[in-house]
């Protein structure tokens, strides 16, 4: 604000004989902020009253309007544990293959070769342009109808191992393809604009000193390329976490299926979406704290000093909020720059 | 500093061959054609610096050196060998992936933009060659690392990371990833071009220790100064093809030709 050589002291210029450092600073005043402020703190007080105090008479019973009651004795019910470990084996493995795919993908399309970067074209051209919950459900009614017997060998020829496609949990298995295909399609994206994103010069630094192109692009171009990927791909884990509710298209019981189940018999339901709700809300504010903590990983060597973490923040920002007003005493050199 | 010799198999007769033989080198993008039959060739333990204007072709002639680009017409020998082929009786086969990447690694080259490996510091960037291409053992090739960086003056910014380098260090850095493979011949492009004068003697200076101990260079270089005081030879290039070569005294002080003498005029 007052750090440009020949800024005078606040209020206007230097009259002669006074010392700045005797003058009173005078803050801008925001009016508009304290009218929004006073706007909002209402509308919290609303938002809390609704949440905790206000109560209503239902089928002649007068009880809390969200029934906070109801919905801790579900958070932990048996079944919606169960839940919760079905959504997360979903959303893991859905994520893993959907990035093994995506890098696969992402390199095909940036191939030399025709054939390789139009597959991958095609494939990324299919699956992005069908929605998620008709693969899921194609995924699922089609195993059984189309491939009965799922076989492995030489294609057209003798197969060594048959499955019968009974034999596998086919809801399980339909929720993860339909899942997972669809993602690598979207990864596939996000990795190729990691991998342009690296400058040329890398790669030709790596080949002159004798590196494969494998190793170039394992070593030197993917490493620089997260800095890119990462952002997107927390985004897209976030996202696919609460996308594995569309298993409930197939009665798989994830998450949601299983409070959804429960209120099928109790009638409780907007409880039971409150409960579930509230963990996915848990599990996507964990995910964002791991996403900050591997993108500052991966910014080495791309910030001279790494950004201080929100707990670092945190307590500088404890420090930070008393002398707001720059005192003319505690910041000489801002308040008096010709001293 | 590794002796440049070829391998002990190879006969006396084979070790005065030049280390690059070049002869009507043609290279073209499409329909523009960037080199136009050049022919030059660079002793064992040679240093040749190659000038020219903007746009001559002097970045891809050093590219096609080691194969980073496929030449279209001509023949270029690196040691004897010819770049990207290997020949058995009368038959010349394209090298596989793997071969070319084994002969690259004998090529040392640095760049007008350093090209460090961002993510790595710089003691990780001079064992990059070593233990990722020739699988060396960590220990003795770290101690070797440490050796370099120290031979370009860096012994104490070992753990910085690229971006903490200043633009000179970074180059010397790049200097010794190279070294660190061994290389029988090192190509500069213009190495110094991005750096800020005061910063230019120290990599100079590290490029003028190299070609002491005998190291085949090729530098194309913009430092007139340089090219006089260690150039065995200095080739003028323009659109692509050689004009004038020889001792650097004569080039760059009596050049015979009209369009060397207004190069020279421009950059001195
Ligand atoms: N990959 C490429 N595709 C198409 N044209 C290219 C490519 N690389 C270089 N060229 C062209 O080839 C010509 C020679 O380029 P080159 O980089 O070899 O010149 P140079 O002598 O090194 O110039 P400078 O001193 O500016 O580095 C230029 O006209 C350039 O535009
Ligand atoms: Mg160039």
């Amino acid at each position: 604000m007052i750090a440009g050589p020949g800024a005078g002291p606040p209020g206007g210029r230097r009259d002669g004989g006074e010392d700045a450092g005797s003058l009173k600073i005078v803050p801008v005043r925001h009016p508009g902020r304290w009218v929004a402020s006073a706007v909002i703190l209402v509308l919290l007080a609303m938002l809390v009253d609704t949440l905790v105090f206000s109560h209503l008479t239902r089928g002649g019973v007068r009880e809390g309007r969200f029934q906070w009651g109801v919905v801790g004795s579900y958070l932990f019910d048996p079944s919606v544990l169960r839940g919760i470990v079905v959504t997360l084996e979903l959303t893991v493995i859905a994520m893993g293959v959907g990035i093994v795919l995506g890098v696969l993908l992402a390199v095909m399309r940036l191939s030399a070769s025709r054939l390789l970067s139009g597959t991958a074209w095609l494939y990324i051209w299919f699956f992005r342009g069908t929605p998620v919950l008709v693969q899921i459900i194609f995924w699922y009614e089609g195993i059984s109808y189309l491939y009965p017997h799922l076989s492995f060998g030489v294609p057209f020829g003798p197969s060594f191992v048959t499955v019968s496609a009974n034999s596998l949990d086919t809801a399980f298995v339909a929720g993860v393809l339909g899942l997972s295909f669809n993602e690598g399609a979207y990864m596939a994206e996000i990795v190729r604009a990691g991998i342009i994103s690296v400058d040329e010069g890398q790669t030709e630094a790596a080949q002159s000193i004798g590196m494969s192109r494998a190793a170039t692009l394992r070593r030197i171009v993917l490493p620089q390329a997260m800095r890119v990927i990462i952002p997107p791909t927390g985004n897209e884990t976030i996202s696919m976490l609460k996308t594995t509710s569309l298993v409930y298209a197939i009665a798989l019981t994830d998450l949601f299926t299983a409070t959804q189940n429960i209120s099928n018999r109790n009638y409780e339901v907007v409880p039971l979406l409150m409960v579930a709700s509230l963990w996915y809300l848990f599990f996507t504010s964990l995910m964002t704290v791991g996403q900050y903590y591997i993108e500052r990983y991966y910014a080495r060597g791309s910030t001279r000093s790494l950004p201080a973490t929100p707990f670092q923040r945190l307590r500088q920002g404890l420090f930070r909020i008393r002398p707001q007003t720059p005192s003319p005493l505690t910041d000489p050199p801002l308040a008096r720059p010709h001293a | 500093m590794p002796e440049p010799t070829g391998p002990p198999e190879r006969g006396v007769r084979e070790a005065e061959l030049p280390m690059v033989d070049a002869r009507q080198v043609h290279k073209s993008y499409g329909r523009l054609e960037v080199l136009k039959g050049i022919d030059l060739t660079v002793g064992r333990g040679a240093v040749l610096c190659l000038i020219g204007p903007s746009g001559s072709g002097k970045s891809t002639f050093l590219r096609c050196i080691n194969h980073l680009e496929k030449i279209d017409g001509g023949e270029l020998f690196v040691d004897g060998d010819l770049v990207g082929y290997r020949q058995s009786g009368n038959r010349l086969h394209e090298l596989k992936d793997r071969e070319v990447c084994s002969k690259r690694a004998e090529i040392g080259m640095v760049f007008q933009r350093f090209n460090l490996f961002p993510h790595m510091s710089a003691l990780d960037n001079v064992l990059a060659g070593p233990v990722w291409v020739k699988k060396a053992p960590g220990g003795p090739s770290k101690e070797r690392a440490r050796e370099l960086l120290a031979r370009v003056g860096l012994a104490d910014k070992v753990d910085n990371y690229p971006n903490q380098l200043s633009g000179g260090q970074q180059q010397r850095v790049a200097i010794a990833r190279a070294l660190a493979m061994e290389p029988k011949l090192m190509l500069f492009d213009e190495p110094t071009s991005a750096l800020d004068p005061e910063l230019v003697g120290d990599v100079l200076d590290v490029m003028r220790d190299l070609a002491g101990t005998g190291m085949t260079m090729i530098v194309v270089t913009h430092e007139m100064g340089f090219a006089r005081e260690v150039g065995d030879t200095v080739v003028f290039m323009d659109a692509g093809v050689v004009v004038e070569q020889g001792d650097p005294r004569r080039v760059l002080t009596e050049p015979e030709h009209e369009r060397t003498r207004s190069f020279l005029a421009k950059v001195l």
